[in-house]
């Protein structure tokens, strides 16, 4: 009779079998990602109106690649991404390990004001920026890629405060003895920064590059104060786009843009689990 | 054997107005195995991280192999250090563990590669040489902190409590690994530890700190049966101490009264003012029991060194049983007795009336 006998009873941490946790489960996946799917499903959708499915094609894809004004804008994006990605790396980086080293007068003020872009509204900060390249005559008819400095500038004052941060929760686990050891054994200063602290950050690193380039890549609010005519980035573009009228085009864009950080994620997790297997 | 390889000068490190280490003053010799012992807190640390570099003595001098080392940095000294938490570069194999020191030093790539082999033989690591921090034991992490000096041929080689994360049984074998590696290597080792079983089984001297200071310096068998004072005394192995009154003191004899124990007869002679207020300390294994009545103290006249008691307690240990035992005075002293047979003749046991009495040259008279 073991259709008669009792289920397994559900055990204390077995949330994965609570009906509850379950349905829970379920609607945050489908908020989360269903958009995301209904908007890549679209893209390939061949009607102008893009509300009803009106057949397959791959149209608007080629569309994007002949849009020369997008394609500037992405170009401008992934610049001003990359750069901005490797001054906050540094700025960073040497943040965290001053606040992590040292003790000097007011450093809880400057730990304070350094996170304060992550706190500040995105509006203030973009005012802000307009104002003060404005106020110091910041020139806008500067040549290609001069010309991003604004952006660049703005965006690196709102990145490497995360990049600071992370870094900074990772070093908290270092083992200083560590660095005395490596002098112990003859190293400078400069040696057993890079040889044994170094190394050590560098998920933390790893990381914050990650976060520093998604921010920059996707800013709005910050970089529709600071750019010019001349300087349109990618989510200015498509915002401008979208003010006519969601197209098929637009999916496509966005489309290519979620593939590419799913891409560039995954090639970063591998070279962390490379690193990590080459420890192991 | 004989001139000092390290000279400490009147060294003062003070960390605001707390002095960690006061005045001290210390000639290590070279190829010894000094072992700093105390209690956590004591400062020994901070003189091992003095002779290392990592802190800077507020006074005095330290001099390695007869060079004033107060302007040189840790990297440009001719000693090295295990650290407590061995400090293996988790990102690097062993190998390279042990290379680092010669790779900073621009050692040819052979040399390196012979050199950490034979230091890896030593500690007994040879073929895990590819292997990663994280796949290695506690005791194997160790010897690759321990390779990673050695390579170096230090003058002198700095250990702190290189021993304290170990399990009990693969202490007291590395005890005896790392005193052997010491005399295959014959460099100088100075050791941190607050364990004094591994400070007298490793150490040709031990050095005993308290409060900043050194309150001994001595061979491990002297610390035990010649305290100078009574901190070391109760540091090292157990001790009864009983406060008295120097009522007797000639060139071959000497009498301390004490209210709560009586009177103790020593065989030799105290230097110390008559009637002046000093201390006897008996060790436990040092008495001899037996049944109320059944033995005398030898040696010593009538009514010297014999006290009777209550066993009050008593804890087995295999090798030896700890009694505790209740005198006339209300002191309660501990003496310890060897279970030399697997059937105890005598049988002692909770509520007996026992005598107690010890030889004359067993008590040890302090001054302070």
């Amino acid at each position: 009779m073991s259709w008669f006998r009792r289920r397994t009873p559900v055990a204390p941490l077995d949330y994965g079998r609570r009906l509850w946790m379950r349905a829970w489960i379920a609607a945050v996946a489908l908020f989360l990602y269903a958009p995301l799917l209904v908007l890549i499903v679209f893209s390939f959708n061949d009607s102008r109106a893009n509300i009803v499915w009106k057949g397959f094609t791959f149209k608007y894809y080629g569309k994007v690649f002949h849009n020369e004004g997008l394609l500037t804008a992405l170009g401008n994006s992934l610049t001003i991404a990359l750069l901005a990605t490797i001054f906050s790396l540094i700025l960073g980086a040497l943040a965290a390990v001053l606040l992590w080293r040292f003790r000097f007068p007011f450093k809880a003020s400057v730990e304070g004001t350094m996170a304060l872009p992550i706190v500040v509204p995105e509006i203030c900060m973009g005012v802000a920026m307009l104002v003060f390249f404005a106020a110091i005559d910041w020139p806008n008819d500067l040549v290609w890629p001069l010309s991003l400095g604004a952006i660049t500038i703005a965006h690196i004052t709102f990145c490497f405060p995360f990049v600071a941060l992370v870094v900074r929760a990772r070093l908290a686990s270092f083992n200083r003895e560590e660095e005395e050891a490596a002098k112990d054994l003859g190293a400078t200063e400069w040696q057993s920064f890079r040889d044994v602290l170094l190394p050590h950050m560098k998920p933390g690193l790893v990381a914050g590059a990650l976060l520093s380039f998604t921010l920059s890549l996707d800013d709005f609010v910050i970089t529709f104060f600071t750019s010019g005519p001349n300087t349109i980035t990618f989510p200015v573009k498509v915002y401008s786009m979208v003010r006519f009228s969601v197209t098929p085009e637009v999916n496509a864009v966005s489309a290519l843009l979620i593939l590419l950080t799913v891409v560039l994620t995954t090639v970063a997790l591998k070279l962390q689990d490379v690193s990590a297997e080459a420890k192991a | 054997m004989s001139e000092p390889i390290i000279q400490i000068r009147n060294v003062t490190k003070r960390f605001g107005n707390l002095a960690a280490v006061d005045n001290v003053s210390l000639d290590i010799l070279a190829g010894e195995f000094l072992v700093l012992l105390g209690p956590s807190g004591c400062g020994k640390t901070t003189l091992l991280r003095m002779i290392a570099g990592f802190e800077m003595p507020t006074e005095g001098q330290i001099l390695i192999d007869g060079q004033d080392m107060s302007y040189v940095p840790p990297n440009k000294r001719p000693v090295n250090m295990v650290f407590q938490s061995y400090a293996v570069f988790p990102h690097m194999s062993v190998t390279d563990n042990v290379g680092y020191g010669l790779k900073i030093a621009r050692v040819g790539k052979t040399d390196i590669r012979e050199r950490v082999e034979e230091a890896l033989a030593l500690v007994r690591l040879d073929g895990l040489g590819g292997r990663m921090p994280d796949q290695l034991s506690g005791g194997q992490r160790q010897r690759v902190a321990l390779a990673r000096s050695l390579v170096m041929r230090p003058k002198v080689l700095l250990l702190d409590e290189p021993l304290s994360a170990l399990d009990a049984k693969l202490r007291a074998q590395m005890q005896f690994e790392l005193a052997d590696i010491q005399d295959k290597v014959g460099i100088t080792f100075v050791t941190v530890t607050h364990d004094q079983d591994e400070a007298l089984s490793m150490a040709c001297r031990v050095a005993v700190v308290n409060k900043g200071q050194i309150a001994q310096l001595a061979v491990p068998s002297d610390l035990y049966e010649y305290p100078a004072n009574r901190f070391v005394a109760d540091f090292i192995g157990s001790v009864n101490i009983f406060e008295g009154r120097l009522v007797v003191d000639e060139p071959e004899r000497a009498v301390v009264d004490c209210p709560e124990i009586g009177r103790i007869y020593l065989n030799h002679g105290v230097t110390g003012a008559h009637d002046a207020a000093v201390w006897a300390a008996l060790r436990p294994e040092k008495m001899t029991m037996s049944k109320r009545g059944a033995g005398a103290a030898k040696d010593a006249p009538d009514g010297h060194n014999q006290a009777e008691g209550q066993i009050r307690g008593m804890s087995y240990l295999g090798d030896i049983t700890i009694y505790e035992v209740k005198l006339a005075s209300g002191r309660t002293i501990r003496v310890s007795r060897p279970n030399l047979s697997r059937f105890d003749q005598e049988g002692f046991t909770w509520d007996d009336k026992v005598s107690l009495h010890w030889h004359p040259s067993s008590p040890v008279v302090l001054l302070s």
